[in-house]
Parts: structure tokens; C-alpha cells; sequence
């Protein structure tokens, strides 16, 4: 059992947890995951690590209510347990030797991708963060991203704080006015890292991206997670788990990997709105 | 009185009903039974098939428990040389292993020493509240990584011989395959976790959700105080084919199949880890994970399950009980079939079409044997033009593992060969001093009791070890 030490409300929709686990904060790297049950019937599902604090021991965890899982998740409270935590698993980010980085997240992803800045702003790396939310309610982490970054870009959908338009937007302006990065990284919806590779295509910049397939054990057992690279024209299969979560963007299929994340959504759908039901209930 | 030519028949559920429920397909022996089926052993002098088992379980002396009705006795013997009896009973390939060897099998069927030895083991668990002894403590401390099999086994000897032993296991319970991956009707969940609590009363410690290679690595092991750390990780990745489609949804490898279906209990009625059920399967290769992974599809509802193997029955890896029960159960076996490329549905007009990128067929091609490879056996060749579609709605890929790699990648020194595999000695010693490994993280995937044996000889290997360091 791992005792949750501390519980915060980021936005309406995404909450922020930190999780007594000394063993898994002794190791965690940005980049790396962790999975967890909630209780004792509970799926796994992976979490990326946001933050560890190694003197106390804890992890910390940002997730989006999106499902059951999460929004069983949700329903604990600070001081209360949660049935298994397990990690730090997969590789974490590679962020020797960069010196002008830009990350790039996009709505929880903007959780994953911190811990990834502020790594590179303690090594000495120039940040330049772009994050990007659906309105105003939905910002996260603003005063982070500010701590550590070079300079900071935040973008909503509907203009209702920062400027209005999509991630990409400031991206393509520094790269057509000739700004050069050793690196991208970008961390959030599949379809939005997509179209970060696409804008970074005509100028040659490296991008690393962040997947989040769907998992069981993560440890290289199951093969749930994986991805097919098209590498130097061929195609490789790689388990998320394992071999990332960060992959060249170049390489990755997202396509399949839109396609395969949505093989449960009616399963998804359904559990989700039976746990919101239960809980309206006062089941649980 | 004359010896009875057959041995007694295992009591099974009737096929039509057990191929819809998870509960256990065999049901056992009567005691009466038991006694009858023990009689028909005789007592030959030289033991053959004590050498036929991988843990040189004392057989004939058990048996001879059990024509005397001295049920506990039987299992005090079984319980010498094996840690898991109410596991091997089940699992075990007895036919190609101590059943193999038996004298009374040279002229008739041999004795039943499999369902025996599950017979007794059952009986000692409902009717035995005795708790095993722990040793004495030698003070040393072992580390064992995972719990599967070799892990638990090795676990178990070193216990007995007063070692302080801590098993890591990465997932949440342990049991490692005896949980994830051999369903519930052959191998009942309650099982596995009464003979690990055995070895929790003999003094072995189990910490799950603790991945060695990523949490803790080998050498931190070391420096925790731990003299000796056997690996027994067990089998990989699951491989795939290669061929075009294998992304779909509705594809799965045995391995992701099984343990949503067994660790996850996605076969509840509202389970929390979904899994797809029912339409038409086809799993794709011979072994019992294959058969595993068939049978648990047809009890999740499936209408149709198609077993895809390239060669023919003859050379199916299967063991034949469960090749037999597959049949039984309605399962259809197309031999000499090898899949070409899975289809998926594509609406072109419409991209937003949910039905889109699931699984609406698998295209294969057959097959004839050819001449024999080095192995000896027959090597399938494509017959032209003769491609057909199997028309299915999931595909389960069951044909093998390779090493998974995060050990190897943790551990300086730590010599493996060109699959990955770790290289040991005969006693198990990896090139690292005071390391063991044992089970599939050395041969690949092979039997729980081929893992279980390899678990015994590290045992006795770390305990000269370390009483001579």
C-alpha cells in the first residue's frame, strides 16, 4: 500500500498527488513512468513521473480524470492509500549535451514535460516552453514553466489566456526566422506531436516525443504498448515500455498509434460512466 | 490379481460445459481412486522414473504412501524435492517426463504418477492445518528476482535450509506465469497463492511491485546485504510475425491475452481491464500458451476459435492432454496454415468510421512438409497459389518470447547469448560471482517444471556457495 502525502487541485480536470514510494523517488528520472492500482480489483495504468523528492520519499503524479481508473483516483483522499505503485520503468529522457532546447506540451503532457525542462534548465540549457491548453480553466504549472524557462510561450484554443491559437504557432515563427534547436521535445496529445514533427520537418531539427500507449505490466512482458518505427524505410516494432517512451518523432507511426489507443473507448466510456454513477450513488 | 492395463481416468468436466466456465477442467481423484491407481505401480527396483523428473521426487516411496492410505506421509515425501506439488500435479508434461520412464509403461499404460502427486498434494491442503516448520536461520541472506516457478522453488530450498530469503517480484501479486499466464481452469488461482503462502511460513519474504533492473538494480542488491541473488525473470517480449496488419486492434500477443484474462480477471462479468470477447478467433502457433490462450478465448465467449499452425498435427509442441481437450472443447485446429497478413477494416470515406483499424480477417497460406531440418523436424514449405482468408475478429499471436532486457541492460558483466539469454553453468552460476539464473530468462520459454528444476540446482549451487565463501 502507498500512502498519497500530499493531493492538489491543478484545474477542474487534472489533479496532482504525491505518493510515498522511496524506492521509486530513490530512482525516478524525467521521462521515466510509474503504474499504479488504485484498489484491489484495479487496472494499471502508467503514469508519467512529474517530480520526485528524494528527502521525503514521495513521487509525484499528475493525471487527467479521463476514466475510471482516474476517476477512482480522484476519489482519494490525502493520507489514504492506493494499492500498488510501481517504477521508475522505461528510459528516461536524453538531455546530455543539449544546450538550446524547446519543449513543447500540450495539456497534461505539460506535466511530463517540466520535470524534462527544468532538468535541462539545471544543466545549463537554454528553455525555450511552449505550452498550450484548451481555455484559461485548464492552465497548469504556468508558474513552473516560468521558473525555468528561457522564455515561455502559452497558447489556448480559444485565446481566453496567453495567445490564441495551437502550440505550433510559435514553434514555425522562431524556425522560419532561423532560430536553431539541438532538440525539440513534446509531450501531449498524439495528434498534436504529430503535428509538432510535421513543423520541425522543413528544418531538420531533431524531435523527441513522448508516447503513452495503452500498458499492462510495463516491464516488457505483455507487448500491449507497441509501436511500429519506420526506420530508414523499414518498419521496426518497438514496446513503448522498454524501448521509450521517447522515441524519434520522425520514426513513429502516429496514425497507428491514434488508432490502436482508441481500441477500448467503448469499453472506456462505459466503465467511466458506471464509476461516475456508483459514486453519485454514494457506492463508493 | 492382474494389473489393470490403463490407468485410471482423470475425472474431467464434460467438454460442452467446462468450455464456457473458468472453473478447473480436471476435478481429481477420488481417494479411492488414488489407492487403486497406486497399486497399479510395482515397486520395480530401479526407479526409472525418479530420474525422468527435473526435481528427482522420491516417486515410488509416495506411492507406496498412498496404497497405504498414509496421505500425509506421501505429500512429507513429495514436499523433500518439491516446493510446488499442487502446481506440477497439474502442469507438468508427466508423459514425456517420469510417465516416460515408467516400467509398467513398456507393456501398458505407466502409473498416473502426475495426477498422484496432484491427488496427494489436494488432500494435504484441504485436510492439513500443520504449517511447515521454518529452519533455522544461517544468517544469510539470499535475493531472488521473481516469483515464478525457479524463483519460488529456489526460494522455497534455500528457506529450508535457513537462508533469509527476500523474492522480488515486478508485478503485483506474486506467482509470476502460474499467475499471468496459465488460466484459472487448469491452474486455479487459489492454488498458487496457498503454496506461496507455504513459503511465506517458512520464513521467505515476497515484495512485490519492485522491478529489478529499474527500482533496484543487481549490484544495489549486493550492497544491501544480500550474498547471493539468483534471477529468475522469466520469459520476454512476445514475438510477432512480421507481417503486415500486426497493430490492429483486435491482435494480441498470447502474453497480453492471457494476462488481461488471468491477472486482470477481465473474464468477470464487469471487470475493470477490458479485453475482447467473443466473434472469431484465430490464435497463431502450437504450444500450450497456444492452447492456453484458444480455450481461454472460447470460455470468454468466443464463437469460433481457429488454432493456426504451420505444421501438422505431428509435430504440434503442445502436450498432447491439452491438444486433446482443445478438441474436445470445440477448438479447430487449421494445420498447415501460416498467416500471410492480418486485414483490418478501412472505411475510405469516412476516417472517423469506429469500426475502423479492427481486425476483419487473416489471409494465409497453405503449407507441406518438406524435408527435415537440422532439428530432424519436417520444414513447412509454402504450396503456391493456394492463399485463403480465415474470417476472424481477433488474432492472438502465441509463438514465443525473447529475453526481456532489462536486467541485461542493468548489470555490468553479466555475459548473455546472441537471443539474449543469460549463460550459466551446470550449477546455474551466471559470469557474475555469487549471481545464479535459472528458468526462461536462460532457455527461453520451456516448461514450469524444466524452470523449477533449474531453480532446485541454483539452490544447492548458492547454498555450497556460500557456506564455502
Amino acid at each position: 500500500m502507498y500512502k498519497i502525502i500530499t493531493k492538489k487541485e491543478l484545474n477542474p480536470t487534472v489533479t496532482q498527488m504525491e505518493i510515498y514510494a522511496p524506492l521509486v523517488a530513490n530512482k525516478a528520472q524525467p521521462g521515466q513512468f510509474i503504474i499504479l492500482r488504485v484498489d484491489e480489483s484495479g487496472e494499471r495504468i502508467p503514469l508519467t513521473v512529474a517530480g520526485v523528492n528524494k528527502t521525503e520519499g514521495t513521487v509525484k503524479i499528475i493525471f487527467q480524470i479521463v476514466g475510471a481508473t482516474t476517476f477512482k483516483l480522484n476519489q482519494k483522499a490525502e493520507g489514504e492509500f492506493i494499492e500498488d505503485f510501481v517504477g521508475p520503468l522505461g528510459e528516461p529522457t536524453h538531455i546530455a549535451g543539449l544546450k538550446k532546447v524547446c519543449i513543447i506540451g500540450g495539456g497534461v503532457g505539460c506535466a511530463i514535460a517540466m520535470p524534462v525542462a527544468e532538468a535541462l534548465h539545471n544543466a545549463g540549457a537554454d528553455v525555450t516552453s511552449i505550452i498550450g491548453f484548451r481555455n484559461k480553466d485548464l492552465v497548469i504549472l504556468e508558474n513552473e514553466f516560468n521558473a525555468c524557462s528561457n522564455r515561455l510561450f502559452i497558447m489556448t484554443d480559444d485565446g481566453s489566456y496567453g495567445t490564441q491559437g495551437n502550440v505550433c504557432a510559435p514553434l514555425n515563427e522562431m524556425l522560419a526566422s532561423g532560430e536553431h534547436f539541438d532538440m525539440i521535445i513534446t509531450i501531449g496529445p498524439l495528434v498534436m506531436m504529430k503535428f509538432v514533427v510535421e513543423a520541425a520537418r522543413p528544418y531538420n531539427v531533431p524531435v523527441t516525443v513522448s508516447m503513452n500507449p495503452i500498458m499492462i505490466d510495463g516491464t516488457g512482458m505483455c507487448g500491449g504498448c507497441r509501436l511500429t518505427l519506420n526506420v530508414d524505410g523499414k518498419k521496426v516494432t518497438k514496446f513503448a515500455c522498454v524501448d521509450g517512451p521517447d522515441f524519434n518523432g520522425y520514426e513513429v507511426d502516429f496514425d497507428e498509434a491514434m488508432s490502436r489507443g482508441r481500441m477500448y473507448s467503448d469499453f472506456e466510456r462505459h466503465a467511466y460512466e458506471s464509476a461516475c454513477n456508483l459514486f453519485k450513488k454514494g457506492g463508493m | 490379481m492382474a494389473i489393470n492395463p490403463k490407468k485410471h481416468e482423470m475425472p474431467n468436466q464434460e467438454p460442452l460445459v467446462r468450455a464456457r466456465n473458468f472453473d478447473e477442467v480436471a476435478l481429481g481423484y477420488s481417494e479411492e481412486i488414488a489407492i487403486a491407481e497406486a497399486e497399479r505401480c510395482i515397486t520395480c527396483k530401479n526407479q526409472p522414473c525418479v530420474s525422468g523428473c527435473p526435481v528427482n521426487i522420491d516417486i515410488p516411496n509416495f506411492i507406496s504412501k498412498i496404497k497405504d492410505g498414509k496421505f500425509q506421509d506421501a505429500y512429507n515425501v513429495i514436499s523433500l524435492s518439491s516446493s510446488l506439488p499442487a502446481v506440477c500435479g497439474r502442469v507438468c508434461p508427466q508423459e514425456t517426463q517420469c510417465e516416460s520412464k515408467c516400467t509398467l509403461g513398456i507393456k501398458f499404460e505407466p502409473v498416473g504418477i502426475g495426477r498422484l502427486e496432484r491427488f496427494v498434494a489436494d488432500w494435504h491442503n484441504q485436510n492439513s492445518k500443520e504449517l511447515p516448520q521454518k529452519a533455522e536461520s544461517n544468517g544469510h541472506k539470499v535475493a531472488i528476482v521473481g516469483s515464478g516457478p525457479s524463483g519460488l522453488t529456489c526460494a522455497g530450498d534455500l528457506a529450508k535450509s535457513g537462508y533469509d530469503v527476500t523474492v522480488f517480484e515486478a508485478l503485483h501479486l506474486a506467482g509470476g506465469v502460474l499467475v499471468y499466464g496459465i488460466p484459472e481452469f487448469r491452474l486455479p488461482k487459489p492454488i498458487v497463492a496457498k503454496e506461496v503462502d507455504t513459503l511465506k511460513s517458512l520464513g521467505v519474504k515476497i515484495e512485490t511491485n519492485v522491478v529489478i533492473g529499474k527500482t533496484l538494480t543487481i549490484d544495489e542488491l549486493f550492497d544491501m546485504g544480500f550474498e547471493s541473488v539468483f534471477i529468475g525473470s522469466g520469459a520476454g517480449l512476445p514475438n510477432f510475425m512480421g507481417i503486415p496488419g500486426e497493430s490492429l486492434k483486435g491482435v494480441y500477443s498470447a502474453n497480453e491475452f492471457l494476462t488481461r484474462s488471468n491477472l486482470m480477471k477481465s473474464y468477470l462479468q464487469t471487470p475493470e481491464t477490458p479485453i475482447m470477447k467473443g466473434g472469431k478467433v484465430a490464435v497463431v502457433g502450437g504450444g500450450n500458451v497456444a492452447m492456453d490462450a484458444a480455450r481461454t478465448a472460447l470460455r470468454l465467449g468466443a464463437d469460433k476459435v481457429y488454432i493456426v499452425y504451420r505444421r501438422s498435427m505431428d509435430e504440434l509442441p503442445a502436450r498432447k492432454e491439452e491438444v486433446e481437450h482443445a478438441i474436445e472443447e470445440g477448438i479447430d485446429f487449421k494445420l498447415l496454415n501460416n498467416p500471410v497478413e492480418i486485414l483490418g477494416y478501412n472505411n475510405p470515406d469516412n476516417p472517423r468510421d469506429e469500426k475502423n483499424g479492427f481486425v476483419t480477417g487473416m489471409k494465409c497460406i497453405k503449407m507441406e512438409l518438406g524435408e527435415p531440418d537440422e532439428r530432424g523436424r519436417r520444414r513447412p514449405v509454402e504450396i503456391p497459389n493456394s492463399e485463403f482468408t480465415l474470417d476472424v475478429d481477433t488474432v492472438i499471436i502465441s509463438i514465443g518470447t525473447s529475453p526481456n532486457p532489462l536486467i541485461k541492460n542493468t548489470t555490468d558483466n553479466l555475459e548473455v547469448n546472441r537471443w539474449g539469454g543469460i549463460v550459466v553453468t551446470e550449477d546455474g552460476l551466471t559470469s557474475r560471482e555469487g549471481v545464479y539464473a535459472g528458468g526462461d530468462a536462460v532457455t527461453g520459454a520451456a516448461t514450469v517444471i524444466s524452470a523449477m528444476g533449474a531453480g532446485k540446482t541454483a539452490a544447492k549451487a548458492i547454498d555450497e556457495y556460500l557456506k564455502n565463501k
